[in-house]
């Protein structure tokens, strides 16, 4: 079930007693998760992100715009209607309840000729239950299980009632590092052998850039950009989104462009053929740096850090926003640790030029390969 | 078939009924409201109703155009009021002040200090609480007279100086401080009472407060007690005068200054809570019970 | 004993004295009373030892009279409490404007004198010879006739002691349950309205179960506070609740220490620990029906 934003607008009363106005949590969003596909929703926190999921599941009611399940309008569709499936943060399983009553529980809310059987509830239950792989913990209650085992008893709640759409909120936030590699996997697995339409949640990039076919970035309550994770990380619309995506993230310098080259501290490090006169932020990717003999990034070495399958070099230069600048090469031979300096020759399409005011990108043409 | 009418339909019909809901919660809050509320105003008002204008009644009114203060003059004049309040006062004010100070003490040293068989004694403390009043009330009684301490502000505040669930709430609420405090401190070369006094008590005061406001409330109300252990008008507190003024005070008739007498021992408590609102209803929900 | 010992041994000092004495000793004390037959108050001497004073308490009409009472208040008083207060703080917390301003009032009677708004109860619902009093006015309006609920029939007083009773401990109980509701997550209400849970639904299988140990706690103390019921009564129908039919177990233990029935310690003793055994008893039976149906 394909799912259409259309210029989804949210605002709340401003906060305290006294205050006027309203503040905006979402402004004019408008995007597609195409049928079956799992898509990230991915912003820093405080971006609307949340907002936006309560909206699609319908515990909050958007102030304008319109939201389509398929063709069906459901912008004023009642939870229950809806046919989502959500998954809670803390994954909001009643303490009292087993985990298989837990699962039980939004079968014995459907009333009428929807309501199946006791038997048959109980058989959609268990099937469920193998499907993430919990049929032994069943009669067990919440706080007994472990955070992941928590998070698939949520997850078989959710998807108990054979949603139309699956909603997760921040699924892996309450996880540690371990569990959080092992669970995104799990997720991305579950989701693919059902097949279903899953949007979900989350502040940390790489989570969503690991398992999502599409990431929306969000900043502000503004749609900042969309597609697949490998294309929005190589050809990023604006400084932020640049900043956003990528382990370790992406250097910025403080240059500008004269004459069709990109100029660092004054010296000319890059031909950037179509990019206007006039000053500029540069992104490098950390895997954007060549060593090189010759090469016209000159910078002054800090430090090597050998991490086994690659080095990554810490560097300081001038025009550099941070002050040190990171390099990631694949070996460390190049290098001479004693030297004190080291000069790079920079790979164009790690390179991003950005408008110094709106940091928007400033297109420049590739050479040919 | 319009589906979205449909839906819009439904949506009415469930935000009519929405409505009603709320609109029958607000009925029953109020109607308790009133129920609550009402005693306190028909005392008020009594007590500004003249005696002759409240015996004319036959049918109750509900409000009074002559409001007189003659049934308060009365109450402080016809009997001892004032000497009650005053009584009240002292033994309220009495017993939270050494109170504090034993709960104070004994909270710091379970808190605070090490020594042996400090967990036994500890549980044993705790075990008290199951300890009803009711029951040892009677020896009580008889230890206080053979002392020859009934009709003495010290038989009235003695059984009631400490409190085992207060030094409890205390000692919660030491264990709170960090210890580093206690070792820094130590380091300086305080000593332990000026560190309870210096340091513990002002961390501590939010509890300290409600303790305080607790117990004041608690002592305003007592009656049991006061009535078992005086018999001279006084030394009577604000219950025990409310009761004696009830059997032969203004005689049985006076209604209005019995309500002026009622509305003078209630005013002082009123204004406490609502000046301490936050506080005493977070100390109750705590664990407080009335008596 | 070395020095810090001692230290901690004189901080509680203070404490532990008056416990042993006011408290401690007491609670021995009135145990050995309960057995001393024909103790006299004035030589404070006793002539045997025995259960003579529990079986002369047994067979005493007043007493059983004051069981009787007893029991009918705390069997209508408890649930019609608690489940008033439930209701009232499920309405409280479901609303937003105005929760403040009911909460502080509906508190009010909780830091009032239970004497003297007693006296208010007594104005309103005594008839006397010059009027039926308010509550019988408002009888009348329904056609009702004049009930006198302070001299009248018991089943009349019985009502009036309830119904103050309730109004005595509601605030306690409104507050308890108003801030057990609000410290439910509000993620489990979000997650059942996204799977379509009624409301009826939610109430009875997740904010039910959820505040159920304030609720088993709120009835326990509530059993017990009931039992021992005193005061409530002396302020509606006055010193001498013998006469008005009225008396409570923990009145007749105070009626047979002090006042004009007054003077036998061994029987106020034996009533004491009677009613104690009761409590006791109610509060086991609570503890253990609940231990099974609520998981801690």
């Amino acid at each position: 079930m394909k799912i259409t934003l259309e210029g989804l607008t949210k605002q709340f009363p401003a906060r305290g007693r006294k205050a006027q106005g309203v503040t905006t949590a979402v402004e004019n969003l408008s995007f597609e998760v195409p049928d079956g596909k799992l898509v990230g929703l991915l912003g820093p926190s405080g971006c609307g992100k949340s907002t936006t999921l309560n909206m699609i599941c319908g515990l909050e009611t958007p102030t304008s715009g319109r939201i389509f399940f398929g063709e069906q309008d459901v912008t004023a569709l009642a939870p229950e209607l809806r046919g989502v499936g959500m998954v809670f943060q803390n994954y909001a399983l009643y303490p009292h309840l087993t985990v298989l009553q837990n699962i039980l529980f939004p079968l014995e809310n459907l009333k009428g000729e929807n309501r199946p059987t006791r038997q048959q509830m109980r058989e959609r239950a268990l099937e469920t239950a193998k499907l993430v792989q919990i049929e032994d913990l069943l009669d067990r209650r919440p706080r007994e299980l472990s955070g992941g085992q928590q998070q698939r008893v949520a997850i078989a709640r959710a998807l108990v009632k054979t949603p139309r759409v699956l909603l997760l909120d921040e699924p892996l936030s309450n996880l540690d590092a371990r569990l959080r590699l092992q669970t995104r996997e799990e997720i991305c697995k579950i989701q693919k052998k059902t097949g279903i339409t899953t949007l979900f949640v989350t502040h940390d990039q790489e989570e969503a850039m690991s398992i999502s076919d599409f990431i929306v970035v969000m900043k502000d309550g503004v749609l900042m950009q969309q597609g697949r994770p490998q294309q929005v990380y190589d050809d990023p619309a604006s400084l932020f989104v640049a900043k956003f995506l990528g382990t370790p993230p992406i250097n910025v310098f403080e240059g500008e462009v004269k004459a069709g080259q990109l100029r660092l501290a004054g010296q000319a490090v890059l031909a950037v053929p179509g990019a206007p006169d006039g000053p500029v932020r540069a992104g490098v990717r950390p895997e954007g740096f060549v060593p090189a003999a010759e090469g016209p990034l000159a910078c002054a070495l800090s430090r090597l850090e050998v991490l086994g399958r690659d080095v990554s070099v810490v560097c300081t230069h001038p025009a550099c926003q941070a002050g040190t600048l990171r390099a990631i090469l694949r070996t460390a031979k190049d290098i001479d640790p004693a030297a004190g300096g080291v000069r790079f020759a920079l790979q164009p399409d790690k390179v991003f030029l950005f408008g110094r005011s709106d940091e928007k990108r400033i297109p420049f043409a590739l050479p040919p390969l | 078939m319009r589906p979205d009418q449909d839906t819009a339909a439904r949506e009415a019909r469930l935000r009519r009924r929405d409505g009603a809901r709320t609109a029958l919660q607000y009925l029953l809050l109020s109607v308790w409201a009133v129920v609550v509320l009402f005693p306190f105003y028909w005392m008020l008002l009594t007590s500004l109703k003249s005696y002759g204008a409240y015996n004319s009644e036959h049918i109750p009114v509900f409000f009074t155009l002559q409001p007189t203060a003659e049934n308060y003059i009365n109450a402080f004049t016809a009997v001892p009021l004032g000497g009650y309040l005053l009584n009240t006062l002292i033994f309220s004010l009495l017993t939270t002040a050494v109170m504090v100070v034993t709960t104070t003490l004994a909270a710091y040293a379970f808190a605070r200090l090490r020594f042996r068989g400090r967990d036994l004694v500890f549980g044993l403390f705790l075990s008290m609480m199951m300890i009803p009043t009711e029951l040892v009330v009677i020896t009580n009684f008889v230890t206080i007279t053979n002392m020859g301490l009934r009709n003495t502000f010290a038989g009235l505040v003695l059984p009631s100086i400490t409190s085992v669930f207060y030094t409890y709430l205390l000692k919660e609420n030491f264990e709170q401080v960090p210890d580093e405090l206690y070792r820094a401190a130590k380091v300086d070369g305080t000593s332990d009472f000026k560190y309870l006094w210096k340091v513990m008590l002002p961390i501590c005061r939010p509890t300290l407060v409600t303790i305080t406001i607790l117990k004041l409330i608690e002592c305003w109300n007592s009656y049991v007690w006061p009535r078992l252990i005086t018999d001279d008008p006084a030394y009577y507190l604000v219950s025990n005068g409310i009761q004696e003024i009830r059997e032969n005070g203004f005689g049985r008739e006076n209604i209005p200054a019995m309500m002026a007498a009622v509305v003078v021992i209630s005013v002082p408590l009123i204004l406490l809570f609502l000046a301490f609102r936050k506080k005493i209803m977070e100390g109750v929900s705590r664990g407080g019970t009335k008596g | 004993m070395d020095r810090n010992s001692r230290k901690a041994w004189l901080y509680l000092l203070p404490a532990l004295v008056l416990l042993a004495a006011f408290l401690l000793y007491p609670l021995i004390d009135v145990l050995i009373y309960s057995v001393e037959e024909c103790y006299n108050f004035a030589s404070q001497t006793y002539q045997g030892v025995g259960l003579y004073n529990y079986s002369y308490v047994l067979h005493d009409p007043y007493f059983l009279q004051a069981v009787e009472n007893t029991f009918v208040l705390v069997v209508i008083t408890v649930p019609i409490s608690t489940l008033l207060a439930l209701l009232i703080s499920t309405a409280l917390s479901s609303i937003q404007k105005l929760q403040q301003l009911f909460q502080t009032i509906y508190f009010l009677p909780y830091v009032t004198n239970t004497l003297a708004v007693g006296l208010v109860f007594m104005v309103l619902f005594q008839r006397t010879e010059y009027t039926d009093g308010l509550v019988n006015l408002m009888l009348s309006w329904f056609g009702a006739g004049p009930i006198d609920f302070i001299n009248g029939p018991h089943w009349a007083k019985m009502f009036v002691l309830c119904f103050y009773t309730i109004w005595v401990v509601l605030p306690f109980k409104i507050l308890v349950l108003t801030s057990a509701l609000a410290s439910v997550d509000r993620t489990y209400y979000r997650a059942a309205r996204v799977d379509g849970t009624s409301r009826t639904r939610i109430f009875f299988r997740i904010t039910l179960p959820m505040i159920s140990p304030m609720i088993v706690y709120l009835v326990i103390t509530g059993f017990i506070g009931a039992f021992k019921a005193y005061s409530d009564a002396v302020a509606l129908f006055g010193v001498d609740l013998n006469a008005a039919g009225m008396n409570t177990i923990v009145g007749y233990v105070y009626d047979m220490l002090y006042g004009d029935s007054g003077g036998y310690p061994s029987y106020a003793s034996a009533a004491a620990v009677l009613l104690f055994a009761i409590v006791l008893t109610i509060t086991c039976i609570n503890l253990l029906v609940t231990r099974k149906r609520v998981p801690a």
